[in-house]
């Protein structure tokens, strides 16, 4: 067939090479609305639910035991899933309605009841929606921190720049397991010269990443996982008891954690069951609810490419996201791996959290180059901060982050760099060199930094391990070598474990240690003029771009 | 000029898997479709190349290798886990038909790992051949220096779908009244 030119140049446009998918129900493939979905339902019987969803108890799985005993409002139960689900729809999206009334109703909704509520609003609704229903009032960020090198002094800089420019959580992970105590200490030190109070967590196996968390190398922990069938949970050696049990376990040290769900995980794991990505996620969320954590990560997460290819998959994974918060939970609202080549898609996807705003807009927004997002990379990186912060003034959205100048970045880069040099020499790990804090502090990624003996890293961890260092050593390693300001700041943060405030929904601290959460920070949006609004100070923040021109200098 | 023609992979099932009594050896533990329902990984690499390549860096360091399939698990870090129960040395390597995989060592927990591949489109013969070199020296009690991280952020867009479709038919594979690993003749002809 003679082409057309015109399809030929859309064949090379960058959209072209993405993943997109016909629906196929059978192993769910399909983001809603799968003809194996069950029907909403529920039945009680002396204070026991005995029916949920179109199954009798005696046929429940274990996800369906855990949920119907700890996860429902069970005493309006009946009442709430009797009621019509498009006008239950309009209540959740009626600026009218609070949130405290909403959450009386959802939290009496079985899974497939609240997927049928939630299907019937649109994306603009299902925003409207969000803008009430978010557990904290101010929105908030948080980034990923990684490099292809496991390098902890570009962590230190790094960190310390994503904690100016507002971050208010940073997450690392590795590219080799055993670096991680390194990765969560350059993180740690880092975090805390670039502001006091920024929380971080390192994502790795669940023993691991618990230990680091009960050292106090770590303040809080996400990437504890759920999942929607009996087969994908048990396929990880878990059930949602043992994932409770876990989730007490960093409790008991005083210590911030949230699930991580995200559609799409069963079918890519092989077990969907033939059901809906929403639907089974809104599992996910009902087993968190029912072990009593505060809060989750969803939104697709690392399945996006699968939730994205498919119809209505973008609109799905914001659905999953309202959902959380129709459940009281804090959200950390994905945006955090990419799915596509095209920017378009990219930033559209991003605009249904960033919109209405969430408790973390992006659950890992990459402060560092893609190259070195050891997550395989997130939608947006350190080269759009400027798109970013534009959006924010072009919009007047509050997006979590706000611009800095380049003398700031160098500067605090800079001071990063040598506090971790400090701790490393203070505590005899393998030298940091002088050249390694210039190149991090002019860094843009991991390609412009000397290598590490990587051999003698590794070793140099297990003793530190082994010798049983924790994050008090730190702070003394900080006082001693002249960092007194970082060291009063993780000494600070490790008395939070003792305070408890940041086990609250959606808990945050600013730079003072003033814990902010659902508890003080309640959304109260009723409309125009209500809820969120940025303050005048915060407007200056995000007008005041390095791009824009004073009008008085042009031309003179 | 006429190309070399690929050898054939060809895996006969013998007995349940046996721990190993020598500690000479590596065991590549590999999920249940490989080298039968699925030939290639997820960027249409042989697994012939593959498995090839992994015995032959064993080799190259002067260790032995096993391979035993996995029927009751499909999961990367659960069958690499496996199958280091089942090395005399402790040390193992997991594989999925997809490509995705790991390097094992019998204390550390399933999800821990001494080194991952988690990018199989960026898996390649040679990279192949250096993780069964470094697992082999692991083997050894030696401690070489990791194979070098690669990292593609544009691998999911492009492979994501595709590797669920995979997976699932891995996982249709997974036999429970087998349910244990079995060791395997491998032979390329």
């Amino acid at each position: 067939m003679k082409r057309s030119k015109r399809f030929e140049k859309l064949d090379q446009r960058d959209v072209s090479k993405d993943g997109l998918i016909n629906e196929w129900s059978e192993v769910g493939l399909i983001a809603m609305n799968s003809p194996q979905d069950p029907e909403p339902s529920v039945r009680v019987e002396n204070g026991e639910v005995v029916e949920l969803d179109g199954k009798q108890k005696k046929d429940f799985d274990m996800l369906d035991s855990f949920i119907s005993k700890h996860a429902l409002n069970i005493e309006k139960a009946e009442e709430v899933m009797a009621m019509d689900s498009v006008e239950l729809a309009k209540k959740i999206v009626d600026i009218n309605i609070s949130r405290e009334e909403i959450l009386e109703l959802s939290l009496a909704m079985t899974p497939a009841k609240i997927v049928e509520v939630v299907s019937n609003m649109n994306v603009v609704e299902m925003m409207m929606a969000v803008q009430k229903m978010r557990a904290r009032k101010t929105p908030s960020n948080q980034c990923h921190i990684t490099n292809l090198q496991d390098n902890p002094v570009l962590i230190a800089a790094d960190a310390a720049e994503a904690a100016i420019r507002g971050f208010d959580e940073q997450e690392t992970t590795v590219g080799v397991g055993r670096y991680a105590p390194f990765n969560a200490l350059g993180l740690l030190v880092g975090s805390q010269v670039g502001r006091g109070g920024v929380i971080t967590q390192c994502a790795v196996e669940e023993a691991v990443e618990l230990e680091l968390g009960m050292r106090g190398l770590t303040s809080y922990a996400e990437t504890v996982s759920v999942y929607g069938t009996e087969d994908v949970f048990t396929d990880g050696d878990d059930t949602p008891w043992s994932k409770a049990f876990l989730a007490s376990a960093y409790a008991s040290r005083g210590l911030k954690m949230r699930f991580t769900s995200g559609s799409g995980s069963e079918v890519q794991m092989g077990f969907a069951e033939g059901k809906s990505m929403l639907y089974l996620e809104t599992r996910c969320l009902y087993i968190t609810r029912g072990a009593g954590v505060q809060g989750i990560q969803n939104g697709a997460v690392s399945c996006i490419g699968v939730a994205s290819s498919v119809p209505s998959g973008v609109r799905s994974v914001l659905g999953e996201n309202l959902i959380a918060m129709l459940l009281d939970l804090e959200c950390a609202s994905g945006n955090d791996q990419t799915f596509t080549h095209s920017r378009t898609r990219r930033t559209a996807r991003m605009l249904m959290q960033f919109l209405p705003g969430t408790d973390f807009i992006f659950s890992g927004y990459s402060g560092v180059p893609n190259y070195d997002n050891m997550f395989a990379g997130s939608t947006h990186d350190v080269d759009d901060y400027d798109d970013y912060n534009i959006l924010q003034r072009d919009l007047k959205v509050d997006g979590g982050l706000k611009p800095i100048k380049e003398e700031e970045a160098i500067k605090i880069r800079n001071r990063a760099a040598k506090a971790i040099q400090a701790v490393f020499a203070e505590l005899d790990l393998p030298e940091i060199t002088d050249k390694e804090v210039e190149a991090a502090t002019y860094a843009h990624g991991s390609k412009d930094i000397p290598k590490r003996d990587v051999a003698q890293d590794l070793k140099a961890v297990e003793e530190m391990m082994n010798q049983g260092v924790t994050g008090l050593e730190i702070v003394k390693a900080l006082a001693n070598q002249g960092f007194s300001d970082t060291a009063e700041n993780l000494l600070n943060l490790l008395k939070q474990r003792v305070c408890g405030d940041y086990l609250h929904t959606s808990a945050i601290f600013d730079e003072d240690f003033n814990c902010f959460s659902a508890v003080n920070d309640e959304n109260d949006y009723a409309g125009p003029g209500t809820g969120y609004r940025i303050s005048d100070q915060r407007w200056e923040e995000i007008k005041n771009v390095r791009l824009a021109k004073d009008p008085e200098n042009i031309g003179e | 000029m006429e190309k070399t023609k690929e050898k054939k992979l060809i895996l006969t099932e013998l007995d349940a898997a046996e721990v190993g009594s020598s500690s000479d050896e590596v065991v590549i533990g590999i999920a249940p479709a490989f080298g039968e329902k699925l030939t290639k990984t997820i960027v249409d690499l042989d697994h012939v190349v593959v498995l090839r390549e992994l015995m032959a860096g064993i080799e190259e360091e002067g260790l032995k290798s096993r391979v035993v399939k996995m029927y009751q698990t499909a999961d990367v870090g659960f069958i690499g886990h496996a199958a280091a129960q089942l090395s005399g040395s402790g040390i193992s390597i997991g594989l999925q038909s997809k490509g995705t995989a790991l390097i094992h060592q019998k204390d550390l927990a399933p999800l821990e790992n001494l080194e991952l591949f988690p990018q199989a489109p960026l898996l390649d013969g040679e990279t192949y051949r250096l993780i069964g070199k470094n697992a082999a020296r692991y083997a050894k009690g030696e401690t070489p220096t990791p194979v070098p991280t690669r990292n593609d952020q544009m691998a999911r867009p492009k492979f994501q779908a595709k590797a669920a479709v995979m997976h699932i038919k891995e996982v249709k594979e997974l036999d429970p009244e087998i349910g244990t690993g079995v060791e395997l003749k491998v032979e390329f002809k």
